[in-house]
């Protein structure tokens, strides 16, 4: 604050808020991102799916797999026969990677229904819920099998680090102790492919013949049933959905941070973004996603260092907390009418 | 053929209305108690109590605390492992600051102060219900951690950030520090789980417990038919975090000593118990120990076979772990939703009636 400061230029500790804010957006997208997948899950087939963190996981690791050419369960393989097998020796290319992950997903879509979800049918919600923690244990031994337990790094190409356009444009707007907004290009794309994938499932959910079938079982299961939709592949392709938006996630979250376990549990993450926004509803993952990625940010910014700092671990929570206590269906959820 | 109830006559409501109304389960039940207690101090040697018997014990009782809370009242809560901590540094504190009390008291204090705060918790709960509910417990889980890893006060200030037990002992015997031997930690816990589990069954099975599962099965109904749900709902949040208190104290004094509350009393706890209690079968006091047991055995049985008879490294048994534990808990689900404490029941029934078909 050296020089007077013509009317424009804002004091450099607002724009530091403003910075903070700004990362918060990008944090909660990360987030919105994974608590869709719960919200897809948990609208058709009324299952609140705890496994869809580690389903970003396992999708991630499947990814980073295949472009290595890793042989699956390597060693499992080379402890059972004492052989030293690690790599088939190719690498696969990004597209095509993601195009096999994507079937891999599927695939196991397919298998959880038939396996699991198809003998707990009309089970309480509980129940189905427990399965889902099940499922996590599972998928998460199931990866480390597969592929082992090393953090991988996650290589598709997307541009990482500060955006320099976005620095040097800033910086014009505070005086000299400011430098710019510092905002990782990372978060940009994936802003722009959570846009493009949220566009992608309303126009898929609105406009197709499977979407339409969708939202149909997500409304009412029975009278979906007597007009001819088959449940099965509702729940099928949903779960499919959910392995899609997992991988996305996992793209982006191992992109940033490393293919390793902590992936996982961006899912407890999730959650209170699903409480705020509601379990059912689209609209409000995204948008609880932004209020916990600011609301966050913005509280370690300010009140943190006051309380020593990592506030991060547990404001989410009574953020969501505090809100359910004065609307307990979340923002944009159906409204709970209970009766007798 | 002598398991059942012919011939065996009551003539009092005081018999009549006992836990064990078959002969058979009432001497079942003595002949354990006194193995328990008159055997198994007696055999017990480190590696058996380190590994099985008294994490064993010490988990039943936070099974049974949680099975309380969400297997009676329906009140899923993901804030075990918080609750835990919140016993184990209430007791660590307690016995630096008076070290002159019997630890056993200070012990039962600390579930007493886990009480408080578990209530504390409980309150969102007469607004928030089911899966909100349980997101909204993890606030709990989370911020009692980050609390006892950022204010000093809660470590005495040591250094390290860790809480580690001084040594104190109960008749001259010392039951928690580096020096206590195995069947005092054996003896200290198995008092505490037979005092737990008595207290718990005859709990739910008075008025409290009736209202409880009255709520468990629809508050609103529940209500309607008189049953207070400010009261049922706080006072299960109390009693199970009163035990689930002493199972971390216990944890913390007794069995390992010293702790480090985000690796001890994680999330990964939480999770641990609520599977101890669906394995074990949610509403039922039997189940809780099963399910522990399970839950307990499993590993070290997993680890003697892949690492001692197949010679895996140990990170490969570990994951293997994970796929098996996942599995269990889907197949237990989809065979017998009630889990092993149902198993129990249905054998009993069948035993009753051996060796004629109906």
């Amino acid at each position: 604050m050296a020089k007077p400061a013509p009317g424009f230029i804002m004091s450099a500790d607002f724009l530091y808020g403003i910075e903070v804010i700004l990362n918060g957006l990008m944090a909660g997208v990360m987030y919105a991102l994974v608590a869709l997948g719960f919200v897809l899950i948990f609208k058709a087939s009324g299952i609140f799916n705890f496994a869809q963190g580690v389903m970003a996981l396992f999708a991630a690791l499947t990814l980073v797999g295949i472009m290595q050419g890793q042989v699956p369960f390597a060693h499992l393989i080379n402890e059972i026969f004492g052989t030293e097998i690690h790599h088939f020796g190719w690498h696969v290319p990004a597209v095509l990677a993601i195009f096999l992950t994507l079937l891999v997903m599927v695939a196991f879509a397919w298998a959880v229904q038939r396996f699991l979800f198809k003998h707990l049918v009309g089970q309480e919600p509980i129940i189905l819920f427990m399965a889902t923690i099940g499922l996590a244990y599972f998928l998460e031994g199931m990866g480390d099998l597969m592929w082992g337990s090393n953090i991988k790094t996650l290589d598709l190409g997307i541009p990482q680090g500060g955006s320099r356009t976005i620095e040097d444009l800033s910086a014009k707007l505070g005086g000299d102790d400011f430098y710019g907004f510092f905002i990782d290009k990372l978060d940009l794309v994936a802003t722009l492919v959570a846009i493009v994938l949220v566009a992608a499932l309303i126009c898929f959910s609105q406009y197709t013949r499977h979407g339409r079938a969708m939202r149909a079982v997500a409304d009412d299961h029975q009278a979906a049933l007597s007009v001819g939709i088959s449940l099965n592949f509702i729940w099928i392709l949903v779960w499919s959905l959910a392995g899609l938006v997992a991988l996305v996630a996992g793209i982006m979250w191992g992109a940033k941070s490393g293919v390793q376990f902590s992936l996982s549990l961006i899912a407890l993450k999730a959650l209170p973004v699903l409480m705020l926004g509601g379990f059912t509803s689209i609209p409000g993952a995204i948008v609880g996603g932004l209020i916990i990625g600011v609301g966050e940010k913005l509280f370690e910014y300010l009140v943190g260092p006051m309380l020593g700092g990592a506030t991060e671990n547990w404001f989410a929570y009574v953020l969501a907390l505090m809100f359910l206590v004065f609307r307990p269906q979340g923002l944009f959820g159906e409204k709970i009418i209970e009766r007798v | 053929m002598f398991y059942r109830e012919a011939g065996d006559f009551k003539t009092s409501y005081d018999a009549d209305s006992q836990t064990f109304p078959i002969a058979f389960d009432r001497y079942r039940y003595w002949l354990v108690l006194a193995v328990a207690f008159l055997i198994v101090p007696f055999v017990i040697n480190d590696y058996w109590a380190n590994a099985l018997l008294v994490p064993f014990l010490i988990y039943a009782i936070a099974a049974i605390g949680l099975n309380i809370l969400t297997g009676y009242c329906g009140q899923v809560s993901l804030g075990t492992g918080g609750f835990m901590a919140v016993g184990a540094y209430a007791c660590y504190k307690l016995m630096t600051a008076f070290p002159d009390i019997n630890i056993l008291l200070h012990i039962l204090l600390a579930g007493g102060i886990t009480a408080i705060v578990g209530a504390a918790f409980g309150l969102p709960s007469l607004r928030i219900k089911g899966f909100y509910l349980a997101v909204a417990t993890l606030a709990a889980q989370f911020f009692l951690v980050w609390l006892f890893n950022k204010v000093p006060w809660f470590y005495n200030n040591s250094a390290s950030g860790q809480i580690s037990a001084p040594e104190r002992t109960v008749f001259g015997i010392p039951v928690t520090g580096p020096n206590t031997e195995a069947w005092a930690m054996y003896l200290v816990c198995l008092v505490f789980v037979t005092l737990s589990a008595i207290i718990a069954r005859n709990m739910t099975r008075g008025s409290m417990g009736r209202k409880w599962m009255a709520i468990r099965d629809m508050d609103i109904a529940a209500e309607i038919i008189g049953v207070n749900p400010l009261r049922a709902k706080l006072s299960a949040f109390a009693i199970s975090s009163f035990f689930v208190g002493i199972s971390g104290a216990l944890f913390f004094a007794v069995y390992l000593g010293a702790v480090e509350v985000g690796e001890v009393f994680g999330i990964t706890k939480s999770f641990l118990v609520l599977f101890m209690i669906i394995i074990g079968g949610l509403g039922s006091i039997f189940g809780a120990f099963a399910g522990a047991a399970f839950l307990v055995c499993l590993p070290v049985v997993l680890k003697l076979i892949g690492v001692d008879l197949f010679g895996w490294p140990p990170d490969l048994v570990a994951h293997f772990q994970l796929v098996i534990i996942g599995l269990l808990i889907m197949f237990f689900l989809i065979k017998e939703p009630h889990g092993l404490a149902q198993l129990w029941r249905v054998s009993k029934e069948k035993l009753r009636l051996w060796p004629f078909p109906y």
